[in-house]
């Protein structure tokens, strides 16, 4: 059996707890129309969707996540400021041999409230408080100072929109940015390109290489060979410029004293000031909370290979011993209501709890 | 009959397999009429040959109701799910060569590499609202390579055939798919991706790691593997 009777009463006694803190309970149906919901998710999520036809509805998903059906919600008939809680199945493929079940419950909660680093601390006290029996690893991060010292590097726009998309596919991100501080040799194959590219008109190369076929227009195409030709001037990243941002991507300490290192580096990055500002204020509404900011750690780099969505404040709670998921994680993602709004947003952060984790650590110690 | 081998039934696949199996002592048949699936070993007892359709077979394997098979690496690679715990390689046969390769529209001539598919995938779906579409049949092998190579922005498409047309039909942007001469895709106006090989397939003996394996039949893939010069794997 996927779901057991242990998860599913630590999932009411989850649920009754967030209730009882003052959230909101909703619901989300178990069908979602695929196609804006599949649009939102990074890869990995849609790749393990199970998707199905119906006949009058067209393609629908089996819930792969509460999040997005829970932020349609709150944007069409919502009041602010909102705190949500809900409780069910989310269904992933999993593509491996093993444990994972591809049914499982989640807890969430959900805080819709334009004081953000106070929600962010309030959120995540409220799971530490919710898993505080369990003696559970807490990791944070926060995005948002990543995203800052991306926007605030001297280089061209094109090439920090490529690295903020790459921000949550590290491997990519680093590749990228080895290459535009000159860390890294352009491929012959981009060499052997923009030789190409330089011997004639766009009009020209395409028409002597085939019919135009297909929906990406002559227009796309002549405008990227153009950027090609643009970027190949672009000089280099300057390598102090560049050693900062591997030194952030690197940083890993506790709270406290990685704010004393980004105050320290703040002077020579100064865009990631106001980023920084956020992550002390929540440091103190966590302190507020009762949280040991001196002892919780933070890495820069944390949630950067999970949900794309999150852009700010991370978090996830682990069981040390087991290779499980986390039993708990979460984070802000204001840029996903922006794109759910249709030009309204509002800061949101949140997370969920796997109620069948917590009942086989809470089994395995009885 | 202890020992059930697996090669797929019709076309030169059939044929490629039944020469190899042969040069090595071991004669494979069609038994009955020419378009019958029934067919017959002879050179070694205890083998029951089972004329299947090669992409079933790697399911086939999978269950356990075969204990050899003779299919495409792509095929077993795609189709299973941590592949080599399913199913052992026993020998590449030589023959059925093909590449999974990415193709794009030959008019593309802003992308060579896969860096190249990334960055227009990212503009396409700024500019047309939804994901770039790659049309394939391979959807494990594909997503795994984009996944691994950091790809982002796009969407796979099913196609089950006739895949090279299918970015003129409008239906994908860019497809995965198998080639061994690139004739279609030149015929589709397609290019091949540089430094983009998926899998370099080839028709393959597999062994079913979960198939029920008494004395008997390991008595006979024993006699088997020695006449074939085959190294067995720990089961």
């Amino acid at each position: 059996m996927t779901v057991t009777p242990q998860a599913r009463a630590e999932a009411e006694a989850l649920f009754a707890a967030l209730r009882d803190s003052g959230a909101v309970a909703v619901e989300a149906d178990i069908l979602q129309p695929a196609g804006t919901l599949l649009d939102l998710y990074g890869e990995d999520i849609r790749a393990r969707a199970y998707i199905t036809q119906d006949p009058l509805r067209g393609e629908m998903v089996l819930r792969p996540d509460f999040t997005v059906p829970v932020v349609q919600a709150h944007m069409a008939d919502g009041a602010e400021p909102a705190r949500y809680t809900y409780m069910g199945e989310v269904f992933r493929k999993q593509d491996h041999l093993g444990p994972r079940a591809s049914e499982y419950l989640q807890v969430g909660y959900e805080v819709f409230d334009r004081d953000a680093p106070e929600a962010d601390a309030e959120v995540f006290a409220q799971f530490a408080r919710l898993l505080a029996d369990l003696s559970l690893r807490p990791l944070t991060g926060d995005i948002g100072i990543l995203l800052a010292a991306i926007e605030g590097l001297t280089t061209t726009p094109r090439r920090k929109a490529a690295l903020r998309r790459h921000v949550w596919r590290p491997r990519r991100f680093r590749a990228l940015l080895d290459r535009f501080a000159g860390r890294a040799p352009i491929p012959a194959d981009r060499l052997d390109l923009l030789a190409r590219l330089r011997a004639g008109d766009p009009e020209r190369l395409m028409a002597e290489a085939g019919p135009q076929i297909g929906l990406r227009s002559a227009e796309d195409i002549a405008e990227r060979a153009q950027a090609l030709l643009e970027d190949a001037e672009a000089p280099a990243i300057a390598a102090p410029e560049a050693a900062l941002l591997y030194d952030l991507i690197g940083l890993a300490a506790p709270s406290d004293a990685a704010l004393q290192h980004l105050r320290g580096i703040q002077p020579l990055m100064p865009a990631i000031l106001p980023a920084v500002d956020r992550f002390e204020t929540r440091l103190a509404a966590l302190r507020r909370r009762g949280v040991d900011t001196a002892s919780l750690p933070f890495e820069a780099s944390h949630g950067r290979s999970t949900l794309e969505y999150y852009d700010g404040f991370v978090f996830s709670f682990h069981d040390e011993q087991s290779g499980d998921p986390p039993v708990a994680s979460g984070g802000r993602y204001d840029a996903l209501t922006a794109i759910l709004g249709q030009g309204r947003s509002i800061p949101a952060v949140g997370g969920i709890i796997r109620p069948a984790l917590v009942a086989a650590l809470k089994g395995g110690r009885a | 009959m202890s020992l059930k081998i697996g090669v797929p039934s019709k076309g030169r696949l059939m044929e490629k397999t039944f020469d190899w199996f042969g040069a090595r002592g071991v004669t494979m048949r069609q038994t009955g009429a020419e378009r019958e699936y029934s067919g017959a070993v002879d050179g070694i007892d205890g083998v029951e040959l089972v004329m299947l359709s090669a992409g079933e077979i790697p399911r086939e394997l999978a269950a356990g109701r075969i204990h050899l098979g003779v299919t495409g690496s792509d095929l077993v690679r795609d189709k299973l799910a941590d592949w080599n715990q399913q199913v052992a390689e026993l020998a590449p046969l030589g023959f059925g060569h093909a590449d999974l390769i990415l193709a794009v529209p030959a008019c593309w001539i802003d992308v060579d590499s896969l860096d190249d598919l990334d960055a227009a995938a990212a503009a396409f779906r700024a500019r047309h609202g939804f994901r770039l579409r790659i049309a394939t049949k391979y959807h494990r092998l594909v997503r795994d390579y984009l996944t691994e190579n950091g790809i982002a922005d796009y969407q796979l498409v099913d196609s089950q055939g006739a895949t090279e047309g299918t970015v003129k039909n409008l239906t994908a942007e860019a497809i995965a798919d198998i080639t061994s001469t690139g004739e279609t895709l030149r015929a589709n106006h397609l290019k091949i991706l540089q430094n983009a090989v998926i899998h370099q397939s080839q028709a393959t003996l597999f062994l079913a790691r979960r198939a029920d394996w008494p004395p008997e039949a390991r008595a006979v893939l024993s006699a088997l593997s020695a006449k074939l010069g085959l190294e067995l794997p720990a089961v």
